[in-house]
């Protein structure tokens, strides 16, 4: 556990990926299995089991804090293992204890019931220094962001075993931690592990953002042209071994869908949009809202936003592989397959047509919430790319329609989280009904960190009230928020919700009174 | 005569807080005829004062950073040293000023008013632990006491300076071929880190960033030895740095001006470093828990100390200290100054 804490410390302040690297091959070659492979797992992201509950450790900590200060701490630092491993009381005792090895600590974790989880966890915290606690309950609670992303870690292996790390992303979902296997294939010590049972994950590939001073060198004849779907993204795994829905970055999202993959009957790799779709009409994203983040949904709610899937690509259709292929060749492969179907939660992918920059122009104005349900974009992809994972150059486009901009007035501020801890980087902002103003929406990104520390500055200087995190601040600075869509929505006082606003421009020089009105911004629903 | 309780003679006002009687501003964040200045941090020492009275080191640092802007007259005073402020009023309306010291930086005071049977001790900014840059905090009894609470959440218990400095040390060996740039502000913290990696028997000459050079001979004058010392602009070729110490303010860390230096590994010398997403906001690689500011124990520590019946709390994290302070039994409330930074920046 020392060293799983020591490795969690460098790599979480280390900026620089060749020195990420280097330290987890250290680590690597000095740890034993197994607590190397749970090393991995918590970094990878793909323990599949939390040894301790979040809602543990805050009672533990309630017990031994004051929870006005533990609110006012957790506030201020902005997450909780690093609040409650500061705030833990330190033992008394002077003596070093050596703490049992992350392997250990796992397995214990994992077999214990309800009273033993409580007491190790306990002995644990009572035993280490701070910097071990926020370990642990990162590790715990499965929370743990070091800079090493999935993606990262396996080119990590990758280069640790002289491996090529297409072969690692194939191989990545039909193995499980703690990786002995696939440790000892990297050290030249076995056989490559067999997956060839398990349904696995082909890592997707992912498209840049148009680049508009470009458009009028582009030769659309060498472009597949679509729209660009605002659904959730998925790859669609069925063999005669099973079938799985993934989402991009690779979890196994089948349990949310039943609806889709119950009695489908196909065979192959698709790549696709997940959306609401009725009896072959795609429904809004609002349709969609509701399924999200639903771990089990209701048979209501299945029979009211049914699952479907736009499909716009294929790996693989009835065994023929597709992967090497240009896109061409695989469209003509899915086109000749999705003729042989008639499920109506399938709908295919349309190609649009347009043989100018203007016609493409001309598309993406039309591009809307509104008659086009879930379409929020364009997509442009070179018909002779061949599938590649991760974000090639040049290969797939995607040009999302204008934003809409108001002129709101900041109302609110809270603190962010993360890398924003401590600062007030939450802004909720609102636009005026008569002479009053009402929230229409917050915001969080979209401006620099030199902005948002005059931000900051702004807010602590201009603070008139307080609910609890919330500061009320004097109704004075206009922000243009940029956002996507909008939406009404019974849970606003305004009755409108927009979507991904971000914040284009602080007007330091403009009067609130000349911020816009909710008239205005209702007329924006689409 | 009749007691008066300082909240009847001191107010705040934009420009900070006020001393009626004695028609004088403690620490103003604007320009005023009159004022007191506890410390020479750039948030508290401002330029451009009619009248200053502060301790003749804190005078040598406005002088120093100001030059001619530094004030029209000054009133140079030392600790335990009582002054009347406004002579030409009636003995009973006579308010008298006295610094103590505070043990944050070099000439760092708290000032003690005393006016109508009353006493108000005013800490600027204060620390416990000790320090050789400066005189270690006096505990002198009040009425009110007006603590800061930079620190003032229990998350905040900073550990031993040599600890920190061992871990600056340590790395050093770690990667010998790794120029170490630690930030440090120029006024107290980069001195203080000098002196604690020298008492640690560092005696190698460590670099300075130009802004730095100057406020170290200032503490070298008065009677602080810091050792060799060498400005980075005077190094030749600056790739001989691999490997060594060199200190700038913590704007020049990610700017320009270190990239001249030779594989840099990023230290940061701040009480804040202990919160780790704030190390990740400076980039550092190694965070240093160095403050010249009370935690969270020391703030509780002193407020029992000098018990004074009633506390009033200013910038920082007032919430938390003031309840707290009312949990211990005191009579707490936070005094809201606006202009003082959230940093001990300078």
């Amino acid at each position: 556990m020392e060293a799983f804490s020591a490795l969690l410390e460098r790599l979480y302040f280390t900026n620089s990926k060749n020195t990420k690297t280097a330290v987890i091959h250290e680590y690597l070659r000095d740890t034993p299995d197994p607590d190397r492979g749970w090393a991995i797992a918590a970094l990878a992201g793909t323990l599949n089991f939390d040894l301790f509950k979040r809602a543990l450790i805050k009672s533990l900590i309630l017990e031994r804090a004051d929870p006005v200060l533990f609110e006012l701490s957790y506030d201020y630092v902005g997450e909780m293992s690093e609040t409650v491993a500061h705030l833990w009381p330190n033992a008394a005792s002077e003596k070093e204890v050596s703490l049992p090895s992350l392997s250990e600590v796992v397995n214990t974790f994992k077999q214990a019931d309800k009273q033993q989880t409580r007491d190790y966890l306990v002995s644990l915290l009572n035993q280490m220094t701070p910097a071990q606690r926020w370990a642990l309950v990162k590790l715990g609670t499965r929370g743990l962001r070091v800079g090493v992303s999935a993606r990262l870690i396996k080119r990590i292996l990758a280069d640790y075993g002289g491996q090529d790390v297409t072969v690692l992303e194939q191989l990545w979902h039909g193995i499980e931690p703690p990786y002995t296997e696939l440790l000892a294939w990297l050290e030249g010590r076995a056989e490559k592990p067999d997956v060839s049972d398990k349904v696995t994950f082909h890592p997707v590939m992912l498209a840049h953002p148009l680049n508009e001073s470009q458009l009028d060198e582009l030769h659309l004849n060498d472009w597949q042209i679509e729209w660009k779907y605002d659904g959730i993204r998925v790859q669609l795994v069925s063999t005669p071994k099973g079938m799985a829905l993934f989402s991009r970055t690779g979890d196994d999202i089948s349990a949310s869908f039943p609806d889709l993959l119950t009695d489908l009957n196909i065979t192959g790799v698709f790549d696709g949009e997940l959306l609401i779709i009725n009896n072959g009409v795609i429904g809004t994203f609002n349709d969609l809202q509701q399924r999200l983040n639903k771990k089990k949904p209701s048979k209501k709610l299945q029979t009211g936003s049914p699952a479907g899937m736009v499909i716009y690509d294929a790996l693989a259709i009835e065994g023929d592989d597709l992967s090497t292929a240009t896109l061409a060749t695989r469209r003509q492969a899915l086109e000749r397959w999705f003729d042989t179907q008639n499920d109506q939660r399938l709908l295919l992918s349309n190609q649009l047509k347009a043989d100018s920059p203007d016609a493409l122009r001309q598309l993406r104005t039309q591009a809307t919430d509104g008659d086009k349900n879930a379409v929020e974009g364009l997509m442009l992809k070179r018909r002779d790319s061949v599938y590649t994972p991760g974000r090639p150059a040049n290969q797939w486009l995607k040009w999302k329609r204008e934003p809409f901009v108001i002129d709101a007035v900041m109302m609110y501020a809270q603190r962010g989280h993360g890398k924003r801890s401590s600062y007030y980087s939450d802004y909720t902002f609102g636009v005026w009904q008569e002479a009053v103003l009402v929230p229409v929406g917050k915001a969080y990104s979209g401006f620099t960190d030199e902005e948002l520390k005059q931000l900051d500055r702004w807010v602590r200087q201009h603070t008139v009230g307080r609910f609890g995190p919330v500061k009320e601040v004097e109704k004075a600075l206009v922000l243009e928020v940029a956002f996507d869509s909008a939406h009404s929505s019974s849970r606003h006082k305004s009755g409108i919700a927009l979507r991904f606003p971000r914040i284009k421009r602080i007007r330091w020089d403009k009067p609130a009174a000349e911020a816009d009105s909710v008239t205005t911004v209702a007329a924006l629903i689409g | 005569m009749t007691f008066l309780h300082p909240r009847e003679w001191m107010e705040t006002r934009p420009e900070g807080l006020y001393c009626k009687p004695a028609d004088v501003f403690i620490d103003a964040h604007k320009p005023v005829p009159r004022v007191i200045v506890t410390h020479g941090h750039a948030d508290h020492a401002r330029p451009g004062n009619q009248w200053v009275y502060a301790t003749p080191a804190t005078l040598d640092i406005m002088q120093l950073r100001y030059t001619d802007s530094a004030w029209h007259r000054s009133v140079a005073l030392d600790y335990h040293q009582p002054l009347c402020l406004n002579p030409q009023c009636s003995p009973k309306q006579q308010v008298t000023l006295t610094f103590y010291p505070a043990g944050h930086i070099l000439g760092s005071a708290q000032a003690l008013l005393q006016y109508a049977g009353s006493r108000l001790l005013i800490s600027g900014d204060y620390k416990r632990r000790p320090d050789p840059t400066c005189a270690p905090f006096e505990v002198t009894p009040a009425d009110v006491f007006i603590t800061e609470a930079t620190f003032g959440l229990p998350v905040f218990e900073h550990p031993p300076i040599e600890n920190e400095i061992a871990k600056l040390i340590n790395s050093l060996a770690l990667f010998p071929d790794r120029c170490h740039l630690v930030g440090v502000y120029a006024l107290g913290k980069c001195q203080r880190v000098i002196l604690a990696l020298r008492q640690l028997g560092y005696d190698k000459p460590i670099y300075l960033h130009g802004a730095l050079v100057k406020m170290c001979e200032l503490y070298a004058k008065h009677g602080i030895e810091l050792g060799g010392l060498i400005a980075v602009n005077d190094v030749e070729n600056t790739q001989s740095l691999a490997g060594e110490i060199v200190l700038a303010p913590p704007s020049a860390l990610n700017d320009r001006w270190s990239r001249k230096l030779p594989n840099v590994l990023t230290a940061m010398a701040s009480g804040w470093m202990q919160i780790r997403a704030r190390s990740k906001q400076r980039n550092a690689e190694l965070p240093l828990i160095i403050s010249d500011h009370c935690d969270w124990p020391e703030l509780l520590q002193t407020i029992e100390q000098i018990n004074a019946p009633e506390v009033w709390v200013t910038h920082g994290r007032e919430q938390a200290l003031v309840y707290q302070a009312q949990k211990m039994g005191y009579s707490a409330q936070a005094l809201s100054l606006i202009g003082y930074e959230d940093e001990d920046s300078d």
